[in-house]
């Protein structure tokens, strides 16, 4: 039950993007369209969940002046892994997501979930807590995607279903911004309600 | 002329806030007040600097002859993470007042997105030394600009009747999305 409530919090009540602000460059650059915010997501949430099995393995091995660093260098590998294995076997969604894949690296959510919980807890609450918030963020990327790409462009993961142009500033950078800020508010609002 | 043309993309047309979306972190977190915006915005403008030629040489003198270029995501966090422990100390015994205005900015910045993209970029486009330097130099003014007339509009704003679900970061990111807004009439400048 305990385990249950580690792998859901992520979703709205701790929210990366919704609650924590944490990770917002990649959730602005990226959501042009729900595919790029799903692939972005999913990327976060592999690299997020083996730095977290990884620092937890270790974290009693590392001293703790460098365990900053220590955790920077686990972050940075699974970065290149990701970074290598997209290029190979997805070119387009690598060439959309671009410089976004590599700034993985400084991404607040992963390395403050290895601060703050992975450093912690033991291997299994770090694996739940590293995939839970992983596909938190992944579900705040995809919903920004495709708000922004059924305003934007009247489609959907590609699928176009209203006619016409679309309003071109949501596909635009101000858009990114207005559409989040106005999500955050729609959020706030029913997870108040919910409470 | 060409150096011109990268500080006017840099800075108006490609700002890297507005229109790359690097740096919001700092852009949300620390632009409350216009001092603490213009003391961000002097760190930046040093630990991106210094960060941008050091992975230049690393670049062009290690990882591309030895055909590791794969390594350099790990490398260049490593350097710019060391580069501003490096920066901190050096400052605290040169200079203490200027630590003093920058000192608490400074270890924030490893994990400022702008420096790590920028080095990327510079790499990228193929830029050589003194190019990317100019280039580094006209992203963190541009990152300055941006970071302090946010500072400035969000002062005022919190003397307006905001709605109460939007107070606090919604009613920025609107305010930030309106400012982009502006921004976008430099485009087709350069």
């Amino acid at each position: 039950m305990n385990q249950l409530k580690n792998f859901t919090k992520g979703f709205i009540k701790e929210n990366p993007v919704f609650a924590l602000f944490l990770g917002l460059c990649p959730t602005l650059g990226v959501t042009t369209t729900a595919i790029n915010g799903m692939g972005m997501g999913l990327a976060t949430t592999f690299v997020l969940l083996m730095s977290n099995v990884v620092v937890s393995l270790i974290k009693n091995f590392i001293p703790d002046k460098v365990r900053i660093p220590s955790f920077i260098v686990i972050i940075a590998s699974f970065v290149t892994i990701v970074e290598l294995i997209m290029q190979a076997y997805l070119p387009a969604l690598f060439e959309a997501l671009g410089l976004f894949i590599p700034l993985i690296v400084v991404n607040c959510i992963v390395l403050g979930r290895a601060e703050a919980f992975a450093s912690k807890n033991t291997l299994l609450s770090s694996a739940i807590d590293g995939l839970g918030m992983g596909l938190g963020f992944t579900f705040a990327l995809t919903l920004l995607g495709s708000v922004r790409e059924i305003l934007g462009s009247g489609s959907i993961f590609g699928l176009k279903f209203i006619g016409g142009e679309g309003i071109l500033i949501f596909i635009l950078s101000p858009g990114a911004f207005i559409a989040l800020g106005y999500l955050i508010v729609i959020v706030n609002k029913l997870s108040k309600k919910g409470a | 002329m060409e150096y011109i043309i990268i500080i006017i993309s840099a800075i108006f047309v490609n700002n890297i806030v507005l229109s790359k979306f690097l740096g919001i972190c700092p852009f949300i977190g620390v632009s409350a007040k216009i001092e603490t915006a213009i003391g961000m915005s002097g760190a930046v403008l040093f630990v991106m600097t210094i960060a941008t030629l050091v992975t230049y040489l690393i670049q062009n003198y290690i990882l591309i002859p030895f055909g590791i270029v794969y390594m350099q995501t790990i490398t260049f966090i490593l350097v710019i993470a060391s580069l501003v422990q490096l920066v901190e100390i050096i400052l605290k015994k040169v200079s203490p007042t200027l630590y003093q205005a920058l000192g608490i900015f400074l270890p924030l910045i490893t994990t400022n997105c702008a420096v790590l993209g920028v080095a990327i970029m510079a790499g990228q486009q193929d830029l050589n030394l003194m190019e990317s330097i100019v280039f580094a130099i006209a992203n963190s003014i541009g990152f300055g600009l941006a970071l302090i007339l946010f500072a400035g509009l969000r002062e005022h704003l919190e003397l307006a009747d905001v709605p109460t679900p939007m107070r606090g970061v919604p009613i920025a990111f609107v305010v930030a999305g309106l400012l982009a807004m502006a921004f976008m009439g430099f485009a087709g400048i350069v």
